[in-house]
């Protein structure tokens, strides 16, 4: 469903990569893989549409995914290196704004990363690990058919990357697809590779 | 809609976990207009005189405080991305940031236009235009400055460079604001100068959150 043909990204005056080809089916999942700096983050900015391919096409079904990119927008989760927190909000409020745009509940998706306890904390007091399960809640709120994850399990304990398993178990078993950058091991069975 | 009212309902949640940011916008704006009279004297004809510009270049510098962060926060943690996928155009996020903007420091400048207006001397007769004059030249304030925040995002001194890109592109509002403010205390029609600022307002409302949205696009 989602496809990549011959995508390049250009810093500056430095080709980033070049050349890039993928294809990822519904239930797939894509790990990208490659040394520092080769790219890995660009692709999946390139990929949610924010920042623009230097060269390449994006198809989703066939058709240019980025000819409308509100569109292409609502049939994605991403999660950047940066958790997307207010300090200043509770874990609940933080969550509640994402399931106001995007519906589903509050509660379950805090359950679902073992959040249920810290529910009413402000963001600010939570360990990095815990804000990086406060920010992986986002993607337990309501289905989206790609999830792009940047370094999904940085600063998570094991008990925590099993509950991330369960959660892309529960995503692929209904037809979602999964494109993660990582250099840790992740719970994602059978997943191909994408080397930068 | 619902995407627009989620943004907007988030501004002013935060605004209100952070007080302190609109409180220090209010502040600034009655401290600015109570130097006025150290420095000029304390002759009444010459402090009202003065009164109408004097109050509207303050509360235009005041809101114009938080107008770095507008978007420097967002980018810094993560949350522009995700504001920027939230299925709402650029257009429209930056429309949402420009009202929220508005709500949570031009308004709060309203409640204190009396306190500055009584410390420059305005007529009293004048005190409902420049609460008029006040809230426009604040939102078209509020909607270039969204426009510019969003253009100096990511440069260095973006903060220096961000006045000197919006308070160029406010100084009609300073022309009119302060003419109908000025008309009111002369016992004059202020109505045209306001609907002139009205108008400038409608120019602003469409143009200044399309070029913020592209600039954010470009990001």
């Amino acid at each position: 469903m989602l496809e990549g043909r011959d995508l390049a990204c250009w810093r500056g005056e430095r080709a980033v990569f070049a050349g890039l080809s993928f294809t990822l089916a519904p239930g797939g999942a894509l790990l990208l893989v490659g040394p520092n700096g080769a790219g890995k983050s660009s692709l999946l900015r390139l990929l949610a549409g924010l920042i623009p391919a230097a060269e390449g096409q994006l198809l989703w079904d066939g058709q240019d995914a980025l000819a409308d990119r509100v569109a292409h927008a609502s049939r994605l989760r991403y999660l950047g290196h940066g958790d997307a927190l207010k300090p200043a909000l509770t874990a609940a409020e933080n969550l509640g704004f994402y399931a106001r745009l995007w519906g589903g509940d509050v509660a379950p998706a805090l359950a679902a990363l073992g959040l249920a306890e810290l529910a009413d904390l402000p963001a600010r007091v939570l360990s990095s690990g815990q804000k990086r399960r406060l920010a992986l809640a986002r993607l337990a709120l309501a289905p989206a058919p790609i999830w792009l994850l940047d370094e999904p399990t940085v600063g998570l304990d094991a008990a925590s990357v099993a509950r991330l398993g369960l959660l892309l178990a529960a995503h692929r078993a209904a037809g979602g697809a999964v494109l993660a950058a990582t250099h840790l091991p992740l719970p994602l069975p059978d997943a191909g590779e994408l080397r930068l | 809609m619902t995407a627009f009212l989620a943004v907007l309902g988030r501004e002013l949640q935060l605004a209100a976990r952070h007080p302190a940011d609109t409180l220090a916008a209010v502040l600034f704006f009655v401290i600015v207009c109570a130097l006025f009279p150290f420095g000029i004297g304390p002759a009444p004809e010459t402090l009202a005189r003065i009164a109408p510009g004097a109050m509207l270049a303050a509360a235009l510098l005041a809101a114009l405080l938080p107008l770095d962060r507008l978007f420097g926060a967002e980018a810094e943690d993560g949350s522009l991305d995700q504001l920027l996928l939230s299925g709402l155009p650029p257009m429209a996020l930056a429309a949402a940031k420009a009202l929220g903007h508005w709500l949570t420091t031009g308004l709060p400048l309203l409640v204190a236009t009396p306190m500055a207006a009584a410390m420059l001397n305005l007529p009293i007769e004048a005190w409902g235009a420049a609460v008029l004059a006040l809230a426009l030249a604040t939102a078209v304030l509020s909607l270039f400055g969204t426009a510019g925040a969003a253009l100096t995002l990511g440069a260095r001194r973006g903060g220096v460079l961000l006045p000197l890109l919006v308070l160029p592109l406010a100084i009609p509002a300073v022309i009119f604001g302060a003419a109908g403010i000025e008309a009111a205390a002369a016992g004059l029609e202020p109505r045209p100068y306001l609907l002139l600022l009205g108008a400038l307002l409608a120019v602003a409302l469409p143009l200044a959150p399309l070029a913020a949205g592209a600039a954010l696009r470009g990001e």
